[in-house]
């Protein structure tokens, strides 16, 4: 669903991917760790379109959306308009199965989306995206900021939507212990180089991967 | 008291012309982050195709119309040559759009020479509470009262215009969702040129136009424009009246040449004012 090969990315003479390889299968879970400029929104942007590579090829098999980093959000735009204005690829004009998914969405409908929390914004970049009718999904971020119960919440409807509609799932993350959680299987990228990779279980036990991502608690 | 009601509606319509203007401006600014210095352009474009148009005998409404599409045209070539090629800078734009003024002025004179040149709007004059006023001034008034309501549907009631605003609002998000937000500058543009045209035939029958009408149409829209911060629709078209009436005040009360000087002198206070309050933001603790 997802085929990256030895792509590279630059910001002009800056190189922020060196010969990344990366799949994900259909309807599979994957999750991108990595630290603060590691090369993970790049490649995000690079997956959405928005970047161009410098070489190597990016492959996508069906329609790919992206939750962006920082939720990325209309600010002056209200929710229902945030919304619907993720259907601009897909010509999806009604969320109500966004606010049947996410019912608090609902209530905060004609807010304009600056005014809402932090979680509640997060709840809209991922209705917005949903909107695509997505059959691949990019997460940049998705816990960052947010309350834990917020997180578990996403987390439930991530995993929940990956069951129930085989939506292939790439999720970049900073917190590794979550993305084990969801995920099967992992990249870890460093200094836009992939440094590490395979099934998360064994990424755990691996002690650079522990020390660096879970704080050396799993042991 | 009824020459100070005459000079205020008068000032109205005037205001109104500069907040077409004006509000192109805004509209173009908003979407593409581009300061467009040919928008007074489109404005002599529409002015002077009426002029030739009603020459010809064509009739009015028709000839009307089709000088403000000549102006959306005028206003979507503006933006080719300006936000044409990705990864234009908004500061290169900006000197784009003023070689297209200066480009305009050779192409004008070389249509339509370097006399000014007039167009008989609506005849006659009403009285209103006492003041007598032409018929064209309530025109003006009325057409940018349907302009703006237009508008503010356009923006805020299709997807088209949501889409627009969501441009303005966060370009990045625009592009993850999959708006072409170059298209939509050149929208911007068009739209922009639109909004030119129809100033310029409104003001045509008022004063006579040439090929450099556009200067005192430009500082005038800017300084409204500037007055919105050149976002802020509402205020613009509160500023651009506001200047409206002072100039037609001005000019009334016995000071008539100096009507520009006070546009310029309006957009500077409002400048450094402005310029004043965005540093102590910036100056704020983070």
């Amino acid at each position: 669903m997802i085929e990256v090969r030895d792509l590279v990315v630059s910001y002009g003479t800056a190189t922020a991917l060196e010969h990344v390889s990366l799949d994900v299968a259909k309807g599979e879970m994957v999750a991108l760790l990595g630290p603060n400029g590691a090369g993970k929104s790049t490649l995000a942007n690079t997956l959405a379109g928005l970047l161009r590579p410098a070489s190597g090829t990016v492959g996508v098999g069906g329609r790919l959306a992206l939750i962006p980093e920082g939720r990325q959000l209309f600010p002056d735009l209200s929710v229902a308009d945030n919304l619907v204005l993720g259907g601009w690829r897909s010509g999806e004009r009604d969320p109500s199965f966004v606010y049947e998914l996410l019912p608090r969405l609902a209530e905060v409908a004609r807010r304009p989306a600056r005014v809402l929390s932090g979680g509640e914004q997060q709840m809209v970049a991922f209705g917005r995206a949903m909107m695509s009718r997505p059959s691949v999904l990019v997460v940049d971020e998705l816990s960052l900021g947010l309350a834990p119960r917020v997180i578990t919440d996403l987390a439930g409807h991530l995993a929940a939507l990956n069951r129930s509609q085989g939506l292939t799932v790439l999720l970049i993350e900073q917190n590794a212990r979550l993305a084990f959680e969801l995920c099967g299987r992992a990249y870890v990228l460093e200094s836009g180089r992939v440094v590490a990779e395979g099934d998360c279980a064994d990424l755990a036990d691996d002690p650079k991967v522990a020390g660096a991502y879970l704080g050396g608690a799993i042991t | 008291m009824s020459a100070f009601l005459t000079y205020l509606l008068n000032g109205l319509a005037v205001g109104c012309a500069i907040a077409l203007i004006a509000s192109g401006l805004v509209v173009i600014h908003r979407v593409t982050g581009v300061v467009n210095f040919a928008q007074g352009t489109f404005a002599v474009v529409a002015g002077l195709c009426t002029s030739s148009l009603l020459g010809l005998g064509f009739p009015h409404g028709a000839s009307e119309v089709a000088a403000v599409l000549a102006a959306t045209v005028a206003g979507l070539l503006t933006g080719l040559a300006a936000i044409g090629k990705p990864g234009v800078t908004p500061l290169s734009a900006l000197i784009v759009t003023l070689g297209v003024g200066v480009l305009a002025y050779a192409v004008e004179i070389v249509l339509w020479g370097d006399q000014p040149r007039s167009a008989p709007g609506l005849a006659g004059a009403v009285t209103v509470a006492g003041a007598r006023v032409q018929t064209q001034y309530l025109l003006v008034i009325g057409v940018t009262a349907l302009t703006f309501v237009a508008l503010a549907l356009f923006f805020g009631r299709t997807y088209l215009g949501k889409a627009l605003t969501a441009c303005a609002s966060n370009p990045y998000a625009a592009r993850v969702v999959g708006i072409d937000t170059r298209r939509m500058g050149l929208l911007a543009f068009a739209l922009g040129g639109l909004l030119g045209g129809i100033a310029g035939v409104l003001v045509t029958p008022l004063r006579p136009i040439s090929f450099d009408t556009d200067v005192t149409l430009i500082v005038n829209g800017f300084a409204a424009a500037v007055f919105g911060a050149l976002t802020r629709p509402v205020i613009t078209l509160a500023g651009a009246l506001l200047l409206g009436v002072a100039e037609t005040m001005a000019a009334g009360y016995g000071y008539g040449s100096h009507q520009l000087e006070i546009a310029l002198g309006l957009m500077l206070i409002v400048m450094i004012v402005q310029a004043g309050r965005r540093t102590t933001i910036s100056e704020e603790p983070a």
